[in-house]
Order: structure tokens, then C-alpha cells, then sequence
């Protein structure tokens, strides 16, 4: 789709196309016209008519949102493949960040889980979920409140490496440990 | 140069149809039990109006699997007569050929007529005014008409698709035909986006976006960009799934722990919990007469495809064979299951036959990345993502997977894919 005939489309259509890298949430929405208008006496009018609202695509812009990290302690716990036992190797992680949390009862942390890329967007979801509650629940074994942690979920989304290797998926099953406020 | 369409319908090696314009290179891959053979002839007029309106036709028709382009250089309008012979001669079963004429005001005139060759039976016409930017919805238009005359089965090239696009950080949310081309952007972020889904009436999607930082179900109307959280709870929010009656959407939550199938108003109001299990349950779509809600779970042990009673009570177990079966997609006329299987390290899609208790999955494709299956309306083709030589792209298959064409697409990975209701 690389020759887009744009010089054809009409003004409005092109600042659509055009919206893909910098339109912003409150940008007016944006209105590619419309073969409602049918030769007289064409009984496609009443169809085509409705049709023109359904073809309008008014671009958004969801951009934005940064995670403050949690200084110098250990934040990412990995898991084997389809597991979500938080292994003994990382019992020094998930204790340093608990004491984190009971001394400190104020604080909050968002415990995000991770898939590798292999499989389903949605089951993947599901997974990186029970991932980030078993670290949840090792933190709160550990004397964290509930209040102080929510478990959320990647999935595949978000890879913390590129690949399609074993290594590169070792690396991806993981769960972050996430300052929030 | 006429092809003798026994020949070709004997013929097993998968061949590549690369339609006139480089503007939209439909790649179609396979060769179908029974393609009617049909002449589109270059519609009068139609080098000036910018479009290719017969290459957008022939494209459309041959991506149905139901139709074989028929190459010709006939110079014809909607108001020749056809030479029979010469059509025949040529084994075309049937004709169109129309026009694209400029009116004053801009718009375009946009004509064309449908000859059965074989009857040498005039099947009627139509003409509309369209603008410029509408003259690629009004060629669909007329594959749509064509299909409808020759099939008896309402045609899908009108419709649109949602699907989201992946460049480096940027997360795209776009709006195309349903060639995949004249894509528009319904939003833009810095966060992933997954599960788009089509309201009933094909005027707002719902689906899942990371852009707090957690997934967050939200219902965007594409028309205006208007849209609203509908669930945003404690933990993990996604999977939305409409309603017939598009009141109500299913969708997971893990806000009571585990991942869960809810119901919840289409403005978010009176979430009530429908699945109580100590497992994975999510994926939930319902069959189109609403009586059925199909979902994904690993509740025995692996993830399998459920189904319970969309008013509640017990699930059922849908697919038996293999060892991880996902993301289901249920037919409009509920007799056929889309869904993902693995087998060994591949990811295919496949189908159950659903009127058919007991019947053996069948496996549509053979690649090894398959994801996110969705029917067209009229349940004659699926459109899913997978990924070629380490790129995600969209492809359309038969539901005997016998023709497949790849959609097009610039630099982006293309995913999530969902297929919009008629409508349009």
C-alpha cells in the first residue's frame, strides 16, 4: 500500500491518514466524506445515506504515562515456561521489596506480570495475571498489606527482550516490581 | 489469452493473482473446488477517477475463493453488448463492466452492469454518485452486488475491519476496508492495544488498552473518537465481548483474583460475576443468536474452549483434541468454531464442526504463528493474523482454507484483527 493515490483523496481524508504520528486526544474528529448521495430515483438512497456516519473514523491519541522504577533493588521476577511459582532464587527479591512495603506502609507498588511472545494475546494476559498475584501473595507472606499492591498484567505486550529464542523468552517471562502511587 | 478452466481447476500448485495496480497487491494463494470464472472488463473512464474500480471488483471476488478473474482488454460500458461468443470463447461464465465518469459537481458517476454469459442473460445494474474518497466503498459495493446475483449469499467487501498496528513503541488502532486498504486511525498510543471489538451495530469498538499502565477496557466510538473506560478496575481488565443486542458486553476481570468472565453494562454499569472458578477463564464470545457464550479455559488442566448457557449454568467442553486451544470465534450461523491450536510449537488456526458433536477439528493453514480468528458476517471467510518471514501481517481464509490472501500492509506488524458487521 505504498502509492496511495492521496492526491485524490480529499483534504480531510489526508489529514487522517496523515493523523497516524501527532494528533492529540482533544483534535477535532475527522471526516472522510462520503458517497451518500445517489442519483435520483435510486432506491440505494435510504442504505447509502446511513452509511456515510459508519464511514467517519475520528483519530484519538492515548500517548503518554511513565513508571517511576524503585531505586537499586532487584525488581524483576522470572519464571519457567507455563509456571507461575515464584522460585526460591528469587525469595532475596521478593523479600527485599516486601520490606520495602512494611516499612514504609505508605508506599504502593504495581506488580505487572510477563509472557513470552508464544501463544494468544488474551490467555497470555491471563497468565502474566497469575504470575504478578503469586508475587503478590509471596509479598504479603511476607508482611506486605494488600492495600499496598496490585497485580496487573503485560501479557506478550511488552517484552523486555526482542527474539525468538529461548533466551530471549526466558527473559520475557517475568514479573516487574513497579513503584505506583 | 483464454485458460481452460478445467486445467485450472485440476491444478494443485498454489498460484499468485497480482491484480493490475500496485496500489492495492492482493496476494491470493490456492485454488478453490469451484471458482466461477468472471470477466471484469476496465471500467470507461476509470484511469481518470484515480481508483481502479474493475481491479478493486476482481480482487474482492477472487479473495472469496467463489470467483476467478478472467483476463481481458475488452474496451465496454455498462451500455455494450456483450459478444457472446467471444466471452465464452474466453470461458468466462460471467461479465461486468461499467463506467466512472466525472459530474460537474466532482462526484463520480459510478455505473455498472452483470451479464450471466452463459445464459447471455442480462442480472442487472446500478448507478450511483459517489465522491472521489468514496469510489474504492462504492467498487466494493459493486462485489458486493455481483456476489450477492451469483452466490445467492450477501457479499462481506463492504464491511470494514479493525485491527492494531506495532511500529517500534507506537500502538495503532486503524479502521480499513475489508482489503485492508484505506486504513484510518481510530487511536493512537504509546501502549499496547489488544481485542478490539465491533458493536453489533458497527459503530463503536471496544477493547483493551494499556495506556494506564494496566489493561483497561474502554468502548470508542469511531465516528466522533468519544469513548469511555466501561471497566477499569483493580487488576487486569480485558477481553471484551458484545452482546447481540449490544447492551452488555462480557468481559474478564481478575479484580476479584484469577481471571474471570463478568458481564457489565455498555457504559460500564453492574458488573455481576458469571464464571466461579479457581482457574483461567477469559476469551468469552457470543454465538449470534445469544444463546451461547463461548469462552477459554484451562479449568481441565490445559486451556480449552467452553461454552455455557449465555443466561448461565454449567459449561460444557467444546474442543477435546490437543493440548492448548484458543481464542474462539463462533460462525453467524453457529455450526463452525475458529480458534488457535497448538500442535508441537505451531500455532494454526482451525475449525470445528460445531452441527457435528464428535467431529475432528480440521487445520486451515500451515504456519506456525496464527492468532486472534474472526468471521466475516456472512461467515464465508476469517480473517486472522500471523506472521511471515518474522512479521505479523493479516490474511483472510476460506473456511476450507483452500484460498488465502494476504492483506496489505506498509513496515507495521499488523494484529488483532477483528471483522465488522454488514451495514456499512
Amino acid at each position: 500500500m505504498t502509492s496511495t493515490p492521496r492526491y485524490l483523496l480529499t483534504l480531510v481524508a489526508v489529514a487522517a491518514l496523515s493523523a497516524c504520528s501527532s494528533v492529540k486526544l482533544d483534535d477535532a474528529p475527522v471526516e472522510s466524506r462520503t458517497g451518500a448521495a445517489v442519483v435520483p430515483g435510486n432506491q440505494n438512497a435510504a442504505r447509502d445515506a446511513a452509511a456515510s456516519s459508519q464511514t467517519r473514523v475520528a483519530p484519538v491519541d492515548a500517548s503518554g504515562g511513565s513508571m517511576a522504577g524503585l531505586g537499586n533493588i532487584p525488581r524483576v521476577v522470572y519464571f519457567d515456561f507455563d509456571s507461575y511459582v515464584v522460585k526460591d532464587e528469587f525469595r532475596p527479591v521478593v523479600e527485599a521489596n516486601a520490606k520495602v512495603l512494611t516499612t514504609n506502609p505508605n508506599r504502593k507498588m504495581a506488580v505487572q506480570g510477563h509472557t513470552d511472545e508464544r501463544g494468544g494475546s488474551e490467555y497470555n494476559l491471563a497468565l502474566g495475571q497469575r504470575r504478578a498475584e503469586a508475587v503478590v501473595k509471596s509479598l504479603t507472606l511476607m508482611g506486605a498489606r494488600p492495600t499496598q499492591l496490585e497485580a496487573t498484567s503485560f501479557g506478550k505486550e511488552r517484552p523486555a527482550v526482542q527474539g525468538e529464542s529461548e533466551e530471549a523468552w526466558a527473559r520475557n517471562r517475568r514479573a516487574e516490581l513497579m513503584a505506583a502511587q | 489469452m483464454p485458460i481452460d478452466r478445467r486445467v485450472f481447476c485440476a491444478a494443485t500448485a498454489a498460484f499468485l493473482a497480482a491484480p493490475v495496480r500496485a496500489q492495492f497487491k492482493v496476494e491470493i494463494s490456492g485454488v478453490g473446488a469451484t471458482q466461477l470464472p468472471i470477466a471484469i472488463a476496465r471500467f470507461r473512464d476509470e484511469d481518470r477517477s484515480g481508483q481502479s474500480p474493475s481491479a478493486i471488483i476482481r480482487a474482492d471476488l477472487e479473495r472469496s475463493g467463489a470467483f476467478r478473474g478472467v483476463d481481458n482488454a475488452a474496451a465496454m460500458d455498462e451500455s455494450s453488448s456483450p459478444v457472446w461468443g467471444e466471452w465464452r470463447g474466453r470461458a468466462a461464465d460471467a461479465l461486468v463492466a461499467g463506467s466512472a465518469s466525472r459530474l460537474a459537481d466532482g462526484r463520480f458517476d459510478l455505473r455498472f452492469k452483470l451479464w450471466d454469459v452463459v445464459k447471455g442473460a442480462d442480472l442487472g445494474g446500478q448507478s450511483n454518485a459517489v465522491e472521489a474518497a468514496e469510489l474504492r466503498l462504492g467498487a466494493h459495493r459493486i462485489a458486493d452486488f455481483v456476489y450477492e446475483k451469483l452466490t445467492g449469499e450477501k457479499g462481506v467487501f463492504s464491511t470494514r475491519i479493525a485491527y492494531v498496528t506495532r511500529a517500534g513503541s507506537r500502538h495503532t488502532l486503524r479502521v480499513a476496508d475489508a482489503d485492508g486498504v484505506n486504513d484510518q486511525v481510530a487511536l493512537n498510543s504509546g501502549q499496547p492495544i489488544i481485542s478490539p471489538a465491533w458493536s453489533p451495530n458497527g459503530k463503536e469498538l471496544a477493547y483493551v488498552s494499556f495506556e494506564k499502565q494496566k489493561a483497561v477496557v474502554y468502548v470508542h466510538t469511531v465516528a466522533t473518537g468519544e469513548r469511555r473506560a466501561i471497566a477499569d478496575f483493580r487488576g487486569s481488565n480485558s477481553a471484551p465481548a458484545w452482546s447481540t443486542d449490544g447492551q452488555t458486553l462480557a468481559v474478564t476481570l481478575s479484580r476479584d483474583g484469577g481471571s474471570q468472565l463478568f458481564f457489565i453494562g455498555r457504559n460500564g454499569e453492574n458488573p455481576r460475576r458469571i464464571t466461579t472458578s479457581q482457574a483461567i477463564d477469559t476469551e468469552s464470545e457470543f454465538s449470534a443468536d445469544g444463546r451461547w457464550l463461548y469462552f477459554t479455559s484451562d479449568r481441565g488442566g490445559s486451556p480449552q474452549i467452553y461454552r455455557m448457557a449465555a443466561g448461565g449454568g454449567n459449561a460444557e467442553r467444546v474442543t477435546f483434541a490437543g493440548s492448548y486451544n484458543i481464542s474462539p470465534a463462533v460462525s453467524p450461523d453457529g455450526r463452525s468454531l475458529a480458534y488457535v491450536s497448538r500442535n508441537g510449537n505451531a500455532f494454526r488456526l482451525a475449525t470445528l464442526d460445531l452441527s457435528a458433536p464428535g467431529s475432528q477439528p480440521a487445520m486451515l493453514t500451515d504456519t506456525a504463528d496464527d492468532e486472534h480468528p474472526s468471521f466475516a458476517p456472512n461467515g464465508r471467510l476469517l480473517i486472522y493474523a500471523t506472521k511471515v518471514q518474522g512479521r505479523s501481517v493479516l490474511m483472510t481464509t476460506t473456511l476450507d482454507g483452500k484460498i488465502k490472501a494476504r492483506l496489505p500492509s506498509a513496515t507495521a506488524d499488523l494484529r488483532e484483527p477483528v471483522w465488522g458487521p454488514f451495514g456499512r
